[in-house]
């Protein structure tokens, strides 16, 4: 029940990373068949660390966030190990994974018009998440959600919390996601393109505020993204992933400078800023793949302009530290990062 | 069958060829409602054929023996037949009585229904294409209308016309009609933007004929399930107000009349009288109504998952 | 807030104004009053004596702003059966109509509601299949039929509750109601299932669709994100949402319940306004039919007005949008 107060105890093992995620894999029920839409998924996050985990949509990102908590809605089905803090989450009951999410991992999802309640008002729906975790008195959790209001630095917040959320601008609205996922000052937070829905301005400001509030309280994060260039001014470490699987991992200098996997310099060619003005825009050919209908060995191959003929196998992972899952990894440039890729 | 599968092939279970063989490919997937067409088929066929296969006439005076009266079910009445559900009062067949009574309240029901379709039709699909102050017009007396009961509009109706199969109709119909007209006009109004009605009025083609063989024929599928489901509602409706002494006359009992007539006994321990025909109007009204479910469910796919 | 109740007060005096015309021509223009409000012995010079007295002589729209005119009053006529003011013996029933009628929508919401976000939360299950076929059931039944049959089991056949009548009342403020004394609270029972019976099941699959949608949602995710245990998503989260539709249709049927009760009314011998609509009208007396109409069409637009006002009290979006117009 003292969860509100963080790290109590489990300093002890700080080698050990925050979270280690092996072999997750999340598969859904359906008329066609079982659609397995995260396939072994493996994840390392250290205490404090910010991880971008970036794919297209349909690439199983967003599954797998939610898979780490046992958000999952049925007809799901979740396996793999979850280490959090030295606890299997994917063994855990219901009972233990609602103690620790909103206290030990809290979440942040995509579209803040979605996220919070619209009949409820905001006070309601932070002073019902403080007291999940903390046995305060009313008062008291009224007081930390005004408090926490303020931190994420909404104005008059004693005001703002009787108002509804329809009241709120879908910047402020994040706002509000953010102050509840930071009441109990978590030791993980999964955010679910918790950016993608709003202004370009506004998501600059949230995604400063995001990273200064994990740094200020030693927060770590997994931000879930598509967006490459967003998680590369952000994030410590990137994880790409595709079609359910993870394809290239490593810190963010050796992900962005020196991709290694095929996908990855595709999507790194296809960030705007990248290209130059007058060039055409560079995109990976072909669509993502139907989880239904996957290629046999790497997934990417028949969108992969290095694929020979034994990547019909499925490859393994390569390399130390920055890892990628490819036969025919891109060369290492000797200068800079390339554009030139042609479509 | 696997001529029609393209070329996403994986997985993909045999597609029937026609919309009509999909529907009810999909249709037979859920058990209940075939056990409700089943049931539906069953009644339907004894109602036609009631003067086939029942026993007697119920409504040939000189077949009834007022001796015979309240026989329980499979006693033996005077001339030796077995009355398989017993007799009432007058010493009529139920069995008999219950075959003639789902006639009636088919009857009434269906034509009710098809009445009130029509005209439904008629005056949705004007307010949909004429739009305007016809259509304001139309739609303020629909919503009106719709938002009395029923049961009191037909009440009342009957209450001024008097009993009688016919009268039981035409209150009906006018109890319905504003409901298809609603659902029509809803339809329409979407098909109408559509490109297709666009290019037919492009092309010069009178408002009847845009009307009769373009708009109506894609507001169909939608109201035949509502019109499906309505049947049963206007049966059940039906009895409701021949038990409340409104609706049929006694001479030519539906479901419901039997059901009232037998009422009075039913406290007395004679229930098959109230309760056979009881029965029939259940079995009726829930084979129908699974019917129109499963319809709903296949041609709304959002509903179904 | 105000312009809106004011803009909803219009509309309903519109409404009872046409209504009051559509009363007046279906029970004054359709078929011959004189037949029904003279009485048949009544000789040649009666008749056109009482036909000068109602003024049937004088063109329709006459006869409709004099009608108008008492009805404005609160006169409807004299029953011809009772030959007491129509309006009176409607009222004076009108208690108990209501009585019987909110019984049914309590029961209704207070089963309803649970089954149907069972129903929702667990849609292949086989407990929502169940309730969902159950609720096929509860659409198709008859309800006249399912009153004979409650009386049938529970009280010819068990003998635990009474079969008719309202059993012994109390009286609030000069008004009898059943449910305060144990007597009339057995008496109420099996008519106020029975009348239930048709709006559980709409309350069910309203409940049912409204927890399949908001299941999904991404803020009923963002609240088990929270920690928040199953009771308080369930029952906050999405109960608070599913409401708003429940209560807006629930509303709105209150109406068409107490239409309905005419047939419990009758089977149960339940002394209300229903079962004298029905009396009334085997026997012609078109005085009370018409004053119960009016009541109805009265009732109906106060629900209506009842309902807007609750609805946006209950969704906080209308409420703003309300205050701002």
């Amino acid at each position: 029940m003292n969860q509100d107060q963080p790290m109590k105890g489990q300093q002890i093992e700080a080698g050990a990373p925050l979270l280690r995620v092996e072999g997750l894999r999340t598969e859904f029920e359906t008329r066609a068949g079982a659609v397995r839409a995260v396939d072994g998924v493996d994840l390392e996050i250290r205490r404090g660390e910010i991880l971008g985990l970036v794919g297209e949509s349909g690439s199983g990102k967003s599954v797998t966030g939610l898979s780490l908590l046992g958000l999952v809605d049925p007809p799901g089905r979740v396996g793999g190990r979850i280490l959090f803090e030295g606890e299997d989450l994917a063994r855990a009951g219901e009972r233990r994974l609602r103690h620790i999410r909103g206290a030990r991992i809290a979440m942040i999802f995509q579209d803040p018009m979605m996220t919070l309640n619209p009949v409820l008002s905001v006070e309601t729906q932070m002073v019902e998440a403080v007291l999940a975790h903390a046995r305060v008195t009313r008062e008291e959790a009224r007081r930390r959600s005004r408090d926490a209001l303020a931190r994420v630095g909404i104005p008059s917040p004693e005001e703002r919390l009787r108002a509804y959320p329809h009241q709120f601008s879908g910047g402020m609205r994040q706002r509000v996601a953010i102050a509840i996922a930071l009441l109990h000052a978590p030791a993980l937070i999964i955010a679910d393109e918790p950016t993608t829905a709003l202004d370009v301005t506004i998501q600059a400001q949230i995604l400063f505020e995001v990273q200064k509030l994990c740094r200020e309280t030693g927060t770590a994060l997994l931000w879930i993204t598509h967006d490459l260039a967003v998680v590369s001014t952000l994030a410590d470490r990137i994880a790409v992933m595709y079609a359910g699987r993870i394809v290239e991992t490593g810190s963010v200098a050796e992900v962005i400078d020196t991709p290694r996997h095929p996908y990855t310099r595709g999507l790194i060619n296809s960030v705007p800023s990248r290209n130059r003005r007058g060039q055409p825009l560079a995109q990976i050919p072909g669509m993502t793949p139907s989880l239904l209908d996957l290629p046999r060995g790497c997934a990417f191959r028949p969108r992969c302009p290095r694929a020979q003929e034994d990547c019909q196998e499925e490859p393994g992972l390569f390399g130390a530290g920055h890892r990628w899952r490819c036969f025919h990894p891109e060369p290492v440039p000797a200068m800079g990062p390339a554009t030139e890729v042609r479509a | 069958m696997t001529a029609t599968v393209g070329a996403t092939g994986q997985g993909a279970r045999a597609r029937a060829e026609t919309p009509m063989a999909r529907f009810a490919a999909e249709f037979a997937r859920s058990r209940t409602a075939m056990l409700g067409l089943l049931l539906m088929v069953l009644v339907v066929g004894s109602a036609l054929l009631a003067p086939l296969i029942a026993p007697q006439d119920p409504y040939d005076l000189a077949q009834l023996d007022i001796l015979d009266g309240m026989l329980a079910p499979l006693a033996e009445g005077g001339s030796g037949a077995t009355h398989w559900l017993g007799t009432d009062d007058q010493g009529r067949d139920m069995l008999s009585g219950i075959l003639y009574g789902l006639r009636t309240s088919l009857l009434v029901g269906v034509s009710s229904t098809v009445f009130g379709l029509a005209l439904g039709l008629l005056v949705g699909l004007s307010a949909a294409y004429f739009g305007g102050w016809v259509d304001t017009v139309i739609m303020r007396i629909v919503d009106i209308q719709l938002s009395f009961p029923a049961i009191l509009v037909a009440l009342i109706l009957l209450a001024l016309l008097g009993k009688g199969i016919d009268k039981v109709i035409i209150a009906l119909t006018t109890v319905q009609w504003a409901y298809y007209a609603r659902t029509v006009r809803g339809t329409a109004l979407v098909e109408r933007r559509k490109e297709y009605i666009e290019a037919a009025t492009c092309l010069a083609l009178s408002h009847g004929r845009i009307v009769r063989r373009h708009l109506l024929p894609n507001c169909l599928p939608p109201l035949i399930v509502v019109a499906t489901v309505q049947v049963a509602h206007a049966i059940a409706l039906e009895a409701t107000l021949s038990f409340l002494g409104v609706g049929v006359p006694v001479t030519q009992p539906s479901l419901g009349m039997l059901i009232a007539s037998g009422y009075q006994y039913m406290l007395s321990g004679e229930y098959w009288i109230s309760v056979f025909p009881g029965i029939a109007l259940l079995v009726t009204i829930v084979a129908i109504n699974l019917v129109g479910d499963r319809m709903r469910d296949v041609l709304n796919p959002r509903l179904s998952r | 807030m105000l312009v809106f109740i004011i803009r909803r007060l219009t509309q309903s005096a519109i409404v009872v104004a046409v209504m009051s015309v559509l009363v007046f021509a279906g029970i004054f223009a359709i078929g011959d009053p004189i037949d029904v409000l003279i009485s048949p012995e009544a000789d040649e010079a009666e008749r056109a004596a009482a036909i000068a007295r109602l003024g049937l002589d004088r063109p329709m729209h006459e006869q409709f702003l004099a009608f108008a005119q008492e009805a404005a009053k609160g006169d409807l006529g004299r029953s011809f059966v009772h030959g007491v003011p129509a309006l009176d013996i409607v009222l004076q029933r009108f208690p108990a109509t209501l009585e019987l009628a909110l019984a049914a929508m309590l029961i209704a919401v207070l089963l309803g509601i649970p089954l149907g976000v069972w129903a929702g939360l667990r849609p292949d299950g086989i407990a929502g299949r169940t309730i969902m076929t159950g609720s096929i059931l509860g659409f198709s039944l008859p309800t006249f039929w399912v009153g004979m049959l409650l009386i049938m089991i529970f009280a010819v056949t068990l003998g635990w509750l009474p079969a008719g009548g309202r059993g012994a009342t109390r009286e609030i403020l000069g008004v009898p109601f059943s449910f305060l004394t144990a007597d009339g609270l057995a008496h109420l029972v099996l008519p106020a299932i029975n009348l239930a019976l048709f709006k559980i099941s709409l309350v069910i699959r309203l409940a049912r669709a409204g927890t399949r949608e908001v299941a999904l949602q991404d803020y009923v995710k963002f609240a088990r994100a929270k920690g928040l245990s199953a009771r308080r998503v369930v029952g906050v989260h999405i109960l608070k949402n599913i409401m708003i539709p429940v209560v807006t249709v629930l509303g709105l049927e209150l109406g068409s319940v107490i239409a309905f009760s005419v047939v419990t009314e009758t089977v149960f011998a339940w002394p209300g306004m229903g079962k004298l609509l029905i009396d009334s009208i085997l026997q012609l007396d078109r005085p009370v039919v018409v004053a119960y109409l009016m009541v109805t069409v009265l009732l109906f637009v106060v629900i209506n007005l009842v309902v807007d006002l609750l609805y946006s009290l209950l969704d906080p979006r209308i409420r703003l949008g309300g205050s701002r117009s």
